[in-house]
């Protein structure tokens, strides 16, 4: 297949003609794929179009704060914490149930377990937050108040506890819920995906099954697992309600996980506020939904790059 | 740690020397015994059990050599011993195969011991058996076995752990809404609206409503838009620039947060209809924008997996390419794609964000998808139990009965469409 | 119904890759020819030029001529669905289409173009299509049910039956028997002997007992060297090849030496 011969002398044979019928449905099948492209110019441009006001407005639609950028900034803040800490609880735990689905349940368990993650996914939002406010957040009170009184040397768990366990820590343990079952289908997806003859080659050669899994399952997923990751925390960034319903809204910048007055996130406070909101207040409000969306996208995007270089190299 | 070490290095070595150095047997006697103590020549994968039940079995590892060794003078026995130092031995010591439902039992009776005289809850029970079991297996196999089968147990102990835990949250989660859900369920919550309710009664019938209409032509809108970009990028663009361009576009759009989408449905209404706006086709159009790339994305899988091959055979029976995409692709594919559409339904009927921000709420029933506000389940769950009105209890019991119905809807829309993929699926016959 | 081919000076190519180069034959009317080489000598994609199936690969295309019935089917006014249906093709891989029954994929041909015809008509087709293709008497009593539920040999003749249903001139079979068992084999073989009569058969085939066996003309095909493209070694009547053939290089590919 290498060496190609010398470009060909003659043009390309004349097109012959074409039937009606063709004609009409692959243009429709254009006319669709254009909408999609029409759509997300859409969202761009009237994104940006009803939030340049907000660039000018002033400190009563602001909350106070003089420029949108002190406005935007703990919001943004509360939004990269809540992910960060949902991500930090999830991945370990999908890649632990991917495992468990790929690698070590029988086939038919394993069936059973994809289904029930695949239903953590179908879950509502909404339901998740009020699960969260109501169920998560009491239960965890009794840990908040330890951590804060035996640790509360560390900023993270100042304190003092929430008494009714409405703070960050809730609100990242719930979002990492959320983040876990893409997480988890992704990741699952990929180990089954390691070729069998590298699982069978590193069997052979004596190794255990976790040895197995290092040698042959990780190498071959690293890709996949990172942006299995990447679009988790896409999920976790963008998610509104659960944060919504489990957070009381400040909008402050604090590190402390434990307590009841939690930095709020951009798309809970949109959900909080918008209700309410008139005149440039709207716009304040898409203002922070197009960081937002600024946010989500190069997150995925750069979780596409590295798929799609690891790709390249690989030769499946 | 370090005698275990040496074994599991002193081993290979061994194993290599015998068959050129016989006299060395029993110099490398040690390691050769550590892979099989008491009779190496008519054991079993079994009877090495009873031989490795605790720590101690390594203890007669270490002396059994002499009964064996080459001082041994039964001559048969000696023969057949010496044929089976002369290959390579096959055995190892191996922790029982109820070593690990012994060590979950003495982590959970730890654990209780713990939990009863410190006076702990069933949490800090749970987590501490956990740890005592994730401790305890590992070291014993650390003890008995070696190291790299002790790391491969603690694996697999956190692997399960990781399993365990992640259901936790889905079982109190369904329980939760359940048990709070239920109680609200009566003929008067499905069939009325919360118009002038104050307190005690009303429904969701005005919630139900508007999520069947807004999630109903969210979906009008976003199946056929969806499956002919599938068909576009699968049959016509396949790896060319356009198709490339739409591809990246739909990643793009799979990660729009959907609050996002509610804001691009308000920003493109209230340009047309003026700032303020809120209505139910609005928030379709948001609902379509989280919905066509998941739409795409799945038939577009399920396109892919259409063999080439019966394109080819209709193509050669003279059938123009747009025929043998509707009368043999598509069919073939429909069962996946009827899956995959369903649970795209599923997925936006339970979206909160966009529709609060542009369908907004309601306490009357709204029929009609071009004009005024129209309530939705997840929206009423929400101002239910954030707003839940003077007595409180009510509003929250309401919040829990809507979530119960949005989630038994979202339910059944989901084993519809497995249902229905099953039922499409092309029959073998055999 | 049946028509000779006559190729001229034919080059195909994927995009810039030249696959064959330069062949010339002329394949006769109701009798089967044979087409035999080393895998990748583009023996295949020179059949699939025959009825324009290459062209389902993006970027392929072809210079000169293929002259069948007085027209040159690379003409700019001929349209590829056309000599589709003039020219039929069997694959290596039995492919029924599995939604259909039996009795629709034998029609499938002439429904997928939707053609109206009575039921009587559509029986008649049905029927002699499935006869032609000696599987009558196999699933007459069957034939709602699925096509994929038949065993491989059986796939492979319905298939035929399909291909024969839309009454093609020219059948090509790229492979046909190389997924199959040795009996379903000969009953292919079978029937590619009694369709002689009717068609103009092109066979590409591994085999080269197969080919002696039935075939009456056999074109030996090569590559030219290593990342060169395909070509033509010689055609000749099948006797002539197998026992006394004009090229050096033939005979030491039907011989074993090389291939």
């Amino acid at each position: 297949m290498s060496a190609p011969t010398t470009s060909p002398p003659a043009p390309p044979p004349a097109r012959a003609k074409r039937r009606i019928g063709d004609v009409l449905f692959r243009g429709s099948t254009q006319v669709a794929a254009g909408i999609i492209l029409v759509a997300l110019a859409g969202v761009a441009i009237f994104l940006t179009a009803e939030g340049i006001p907000a660039l000018r407005a002033d400190a009563a639609h602001l909350a106070g704060e003089s420029t949108f950028l002190a406005y935007a900034w703990p919001l943004l803040f509360g939004t990269l914490l809540a992910a960060f800490i949902a991500l930090l609880i999830a991945t370990p735990l999908a890649i632990g149930v991917a495992l468990a689905i790929s690698h070590y349940a029988p086939r038919r368990l394993a069936n059973l377990v994809g289904y029930v993650i695949d239903l953590l996914a179908a879950v509502p939002s909404v339901v998740y937050g009020l699960w969260g406010a109501n169920v998560l957040g009491p239960a965890m009170v009794p840990v908040y108040r330890w951590l804060s009184e035996h640790l509360g040397f560390l900023p993270l768990f100042a304190g003092p506890a929430s008494g009714g366990g409405r703070t960050m820590l809730t609100a990242g343990l719930v979002l990492a819920i959320m983040a876990l079952p893409i997480i988890t289908a992704i990741c699952r997806e990929i180990f089954s995906q390691t070729p069998r003859l590298h699982e069978e080659a590193a069997l052979a050669l004596g190794a255990t099954r976790w040895e197995m899994i290092r040698m042959a399952v990780f190498p071959y997923s690293r890709s996949g697992i990172v942006s299995a990751v990447m679009l988790g925390l896409g999920r976790a960034l963008g998610e509104t309600m659960a944060v919504a319903l489990v957070l009381s809204a400040f909008r402050i910048v604090s590190w402390d996980l434990v307590s009841g007055t939690a930095p709020s996130t951009i798309a809970a406070n949109i959900a909080l506020s918008f209700p309410e909101a008139t005149g440039v207040g709207v716009n304040v409000l898409i203002a922070t939904g197009l960081v937002l969306f600024v946010i989500t996208f190069a997150v995925n995007f750069s979780a596409r790059m590295i798929v799609a270089r690891s790709e390249k190299g690989l030769v499946r | 740690m370090s005698p275990i070490r040496i074994r599991t290095k002193e081993r290979p070595v061994s194993t290599d020397d015998r068959p050129q150095d016989p006299p060395a047997n029993s110099a490398s006697g040690r390691a050769t015994v550590g892979t099989g103590p008491g009779q190496p020549v008519a054991a079993g994968p079994d009877t090495t059990g009873p031989d490795t039940t605790g720590p101690d079995a390594t203890e007669p590892a270490a002396v059994a050599p002499a009964p064996d060794g080459p001082g041994g003078s039964g001559g048969r026995r000696a023969a057949r011993g010496s044929a089976v130092r002369g290959e390579v031995s096959l055995r190892a010591p191996k922790l029982p195969r109820w070593a690990p439902l012994l060590t979950a039992l003495v982590a959970t009776a730890a654990g209780a011991l713990l939990a009863l005289t410190l006076g702990w809850g069933l949490i800090a029970f749970a987590v501490v058996s956990a740890a005592v079991y994730a401790v305890a297996l590992p070291a014993w196999a650390l003890v008995v076995e070696n190291r790299r089968s002790a790391v491969d147990r603690l694996i697999t102990t956190l692997v399960w752990s990781a399993f365990a835990i992640a259901l936790v949250p889905l079982v109190s989660l369904t329980w939760t809404v359940v048990s709070k859900g239920a109680p609200a369920f009566s003929a008067e919550f499905f069939s009325y609206s919360m118009r002038n309710v104050v307190g005690e009664g009303g429904g969701i019938y005005h919630a139900i409503v508007g999520t069947l209409l807004i999630t109903g032509m969210a979906a009008v809108l976003s199946i056929p838009i969806g499956l002919m970009t599938a068909i576009y990028l699968v049959e016509y663009g396949a790896g060319r620039r356009p198709a490339r361009v739409i591809n990246f576009l739909v990643d793009v759009m799979t990660g729009i947060p959907s609050i996002v989408a509610g804001l691009f449905a308000f920003a493109l209404f209230s340009i047309f209809f003026g700032p303020g706006v809120r209505m139910g086709f609005g928030g379709s159009v948001a609902l379509s924008v989280l919905m066509i790339p998941v739409v795409v994305r799945s038939c577009e899988e399920m396109l892919k997996l259409v063999p080439n091959e019966l394109r080819e055979a209709s193509y050669a029976l003279g059938v123009p390419q747009w025929r043998t995409i509707v009368k043999v692709v598509l069919p073939t594919a429909m069962a996946g794609i009827v899956t995959g559409v369903m649970l795209a339904i599923a997925r936006v009927a339970g979206e909160t964000a966009p529709l609060l921000v542009i369908a907004g709420s309601t306490d009357s029933v709204n029929m009609n998808l071009f004009a005024e506000r129209m309530m939705t389940l997840p929206v009423f769950a929400y101002y239910s139990y954030m707003q839940p009105g003077v007595p409180p209890q009510f509003g929250v019991e309401r919040a829990w009965g809507a979530a119960l119905a949005l989630i038994l809807i979202v339910m059944s829309l989901n084993l519809l469409g497995r249902l229905l993929g099953r039922l499409f699926a092309p029959k073998t016959g055999r | 119904m049946a028509t000779s081919i006559d190729v001229s000076d034919l080059d195909i190519y994927y995009g810039d890759f030249k696959a064959v180069e330069g062949v010339t034959m002329s394949i006769p009317a109701k009798s089967v020819t044979a087409f035999i080489g080393p895998s990748g000598c583009g023996k295949s994609t020179f059949l699939r030029s025959l009825n324009r199936m290459h062209e389902v690969v993006p970027g392929a295309r072809v210079d000169g001529r293929v002259v069948m019935g007085g027209q040159d089917l690379y003409g700019s006014d001929v349209d590829p669905v056309e000599v589709r249906r003039q020219v039929g093709m069997v694959f290596q891989r039995p492919n029924p289409f599995p939604t259909m029954s039996i009795y629709e994929n034998v029609l499938a041909g002439n429904r997928l173009n939707s053609r109206r015809m009575k039921k009587s008509e559509a029986d008649d087709i049905v029927e002699r299509a499935l006869r032609g293709a000696n599987l009558w008497k196999e699933v007459s009593d069957r034939l709602d049910k699925p096509g994929a539920g038949l065993s491989g040999g059986q796939q492979q003749r319905l298939c035929i039956a399909r291909a024969i249903a839309v009454e093609p001139q020219v059948l090509l079979m790229d492979e046909p028997c190389s997924a199959l068992d040795p009996i379903s084999t000969s009953a292919i073989e079978d029937l590619i002997h009694e369709l002689r009569t009717e068609y103009t058969i092109v066979i590409v085939t591994h085999n080269m007992q197969q080919a002696a066996r039935f075939s009456e003309d056999t074109a030996f095909f090569n590559l030219a060297g290593a990342g060169k493209p395909g070509r033509l070694v010689e055609m000749n009547s099948t006797k002539k090849i197998f026992s006394v053939p004009d090229d050096p290089s033939t005979e030491a590919y039907i011989s074993g030496r090389f291939g």
